[in-house]
């Protein structure tokens, strides 16, 4: 059944769908109305689970690393400058396989200080070696969640699930929130092969040397690639069981004689959907909706650009001195094919700039330009800058 | 009745069914005092616990992997997130309604300093964790660099003497009495010099629900510099000196002290130690820090009451704590 929910409110609801054992989590905007309401939950007897407000999101990280090592489903969400104090927990979770799902309420970093929604936060963990599903919006991001349970789970691999923070977070949009049963029957209870037990004691943690480090990290990238296959299948089955999809890894949307596609991720598409229908004199084009950053879908990539000659890859970050986070990856994946669209890369919408309709069409028009456009931070006005910082 | 032994000593010690969570064949360097601090606590905690590991020199020395020394469930994490990662395999326990109880180990780099912020925050929310502070008095695992628990006027690798100084310049932090600021319902010192005291103190912890603490005060050969094989005694003479009290607080009070019969002069405990051998040149700074730290232990053997009544025969160092009251315990 639909209700007009604030994206945060179905989150919380979702999380104790899944019925974790050990909560943690410290607040930050804007992710704060998710353990507020999970909170909230607990405090009604709705949701049965150990509540750890920690002093810190460095806590928050490590206490759902022990809960879950322990043998417990954990749940923790965080923003901004808590994913980044978080950062070294996150690869200690990664690399030590262990399956935790985190939401992460997308929000720019400091300095300077922002509070607004922008993707650089989790793109900054990127290689921490977690699964990054992206979504949408509010129903993909309840979706995601469950599902992010079950890959978790069977692939021994840390989720974080991405939702832009304020533009999903504190939207009310209607959304259907499952069934118990339903989240039940997709769901087995969580079974942890390493549980630490001490009826059979096992070390978690230990110090490799160079003999062993590099088998490590191959086990750990494979690992990462194999999960794009579970993935597929967590929502696939998920589609069976709730008749909605949240489109695997990257799907595919327009006319198939469309030359021109435009490559985004998280709820930046919802912008671009509508656009589509504002300015149907614009050119025709495929919209690529890229769910999974990491695993990165390759091949999926490869087969979605057949037919493109410009592929434009809208992102909400950057690495500064570089360009792009996700435009150099598509271009260098795309690199394999014989006759691949160029590739523009822009970044918008940074520090919870709005992403005005009409940006849509100024976009298509890269394609129009003689050279691809390598990277620029499309909405500067650098008449606020002083001339030497233009 | 006969009193007559009919059985050798170390035939009764291999005979005696003691666990330790520790086997032999760890790496750790001879007269290694975190080792033997190790052996003692899970000699009397059992089996059944589950040990949160800080990065340091216990994790280096018992896990070269696929080698583990370890009989009990063990994790290492990180250097800083021990008493967090302790705090949610707690709440996994709680919520599973398993009944093992959860370990906390850290060195006091990972105590003090770095992992201070995690501690604090595990024993505000009343985890039911035994936290565990191996205290050897610096950052021992990367090669000796001073720590918030090194001495006043030790040397280490980053607090060395010179012409400017002599060695640390700050004094050690008083970590017992700040965690017993959170009212836990125990806090504890101990020290390797004192095995039956020390297990005693594990024991009574482990009956406690709620979050409890032991400092033990465990030598480093390598790093305080003295021979391996005299690792007990430097560890005795610090607390015969009154330079490592030790004490028990309940709920924040001092309940209990292990009282010194006879003080030996600080210079005693120091002169045994490479780390202070700077204090003992011709040279006014020296004469003055040495006073510095006898005037340090003199403090502690005032403020905690540890000087024994010389003509109470059970006033003996080490025979057992003093009890002021408090929690009663077997």
């Amino acid at each position: 059944m639909l209700k007009a929910l604030e994206g945060s409110q179905a989150i919380a609801e979702t999380v104790a769908l899944c019925r974790p054992q050990v909560v943690a989590a410290y607040p930050i905007t804007p992710q704060t109305h998710i353990v507020e309401n999970i909170s909230k939950l607990v405090a009604n007897g709705q949701l049965h689970c150990e509540f750890v407000s920690v002093e810190s999101e460095f806590s928050a990280a490590s206490v759902v690393l022990g809960a879950a090592a322990a043998g417990s489903r954990t749940y923790t969400a965080t923003a901004s400058q808590g994913l980044l104090l978080m950062t070294e927990v996150l690869y200690n979770i990664a690399g030590s396989r262990i399956p935790v799902v985190m939401t992460c309420a997308n929000r720019a970093i400091s300095a300077p200080l922002s509070i607004w929604n922008d993707q650089q936060d989790s793109m900054a963990v990127r290689d921490a070696g977690w699964i990054q599903l992206y979504c949408a919006d509010n129903q993909e991001a309840v979706d995601t969640t469950i599902q992010a349970y079950r890959i978790a789970e069977q692939t021994e691999l840390p989720v974080m699930v991405c939702m832009d923070g304020f533009t999903l977070t504190h939207t009310l949009e209607p959304i259907d929130i499952p069934d118990q049963a339903l989240v039940d029957n997709y769901l087995p209870p969580y079974q942890f092969a390493r549980r630490l037990d001490a009826r059979q004691p096992i070390s978690i943690g230990t110090l490799l040397s160079p003999d062993f480090y590099p088998e490590a990290r191959h086990s750990h990238h494979q690992a990462l690639l194999n999960a794009a296959e579970r993935i597929i299948e967590a929502d696939q089955e998920w589609q069976a069981l709730s008749g909605r999809s949240c489109g695997g890894l990257l799907t595919v949307e327009g006319p198939d004689s469309a030359t021109i596609g435009v490559l985004t991720l998280g709820s930046v598409i919802g912008t671009f959907r509508e656009a589509v229908l504002e300015y149907p004199q614009a050119a025709a084009a495929k919209l690529l909706k890229l769910r999974s950053l990491r695993p990165f879908p390759i091949e999926a990539l490869q087969q979605a650009v057949a037919g493109l000659q410009d592929l434009i890859v809208v992102e909400r970050a950057l690495s500064p001195g570089g360009g792009g986070i996700v435009g150099p990856e598509v271009r260098a994946a795309l690199s394999e094919l014989p006759n691949p669209p160029r590739v523009h890369n822009i970044a918008v919408g940074l520090g919870g700039r709005d992403i005005p309709l009409d940006l849509y069409p100024r976009l298509l028009r890269l394609a129009e330009a003689p050279q691809p456009l390598r990277f620029a931070v499309f909405d500067a006005d650098c008449n606020k800058l002083a001339p030497e910082d233009r | 009745m006969s009193t007559e032994t009919t059985i050798s000593i170390a035939e009764l010690r291999r005979k005696q069914p003691r666990f330790s969570a520790i086997e032999s064949g760890h790496r750790a360097c001879l007269g290694c005092g975190q080792a033997l601090a190790v052996r003692l606590v899970t000699e009397a905690t059992g089996p059944d616990i589950m040990i949160a590991n800080a990065t340091g020199c216990l994790e280096i020395f018992t896990t070269p992997w696929p080698e583990s020394a370890w009989r009990v469930p063990w994790m290492h994490s990180l250097f800083e997130n021990t008493g967090a990662i302790a705090s949610g395999m707690e709440a996994a326990l709680k919520a599973q309604g398993r009944s093992t109880k959860v370990l906390a180990f850290g060195g006091d780099g990972g105590t003090f300093d770095i992992g201070f912020q995690a501690l604090s925050g595990m024993l505000e929310r009343d985890h039911n964790v035994l936290y565990v502070c191996y205290d050897n008095e610096a950052y021992m695992n990367t090669g000796v660099q001073r720590s918030g628990s090194t001495p006043h006027a030790a040397m280490t690798n980053t607090s060395p003497p010179g012409r400017e100084r002599m060695g640390k310049r700050h004094l050690k932090k008083d970590v017992i009495n700040i965690v017993a600021s959170h009212h836990i319902p125990y806090a504890a010192t101990a020290s390797v010099a004192y095995p039956s005291d020390l297990r005693k103190k594990v024991r009574r912890a482990l009956a406690i629900e709620g979050p409890t603490f032991l400092q033990i005060h465990a030598p480093c050969p390598l790093g305080w510099g003295h021979d391996g094989a005299i690792s007990i005694s430097v560890a005795r003479m610090a607390v015969e000196s009154g330079m490592f009290p030790i004490i028990e607080l309940e709920r924040g009070e001092l309940t209990g002290v292990m009282p010194i019969r006879k003080p030996i002069p600080v210079a005693d405990y120091l002169r045994a130690q490479q780390r202070f051998r700077h204090l003992f040149a011709d040279d006014s700074r020296a004469r003055e820090e040495l006073e510095h730290l006898q005037a340090l232990a003199d403090h502690n053997i005032e403020v905690y009451g540890l000087q024994a009544d010389a003509d109470d025969l059970r006033d003996t160092s080490g025979a057992d704590t003093v009890r002021r009251g408090g929690m009663r315990w077997a």
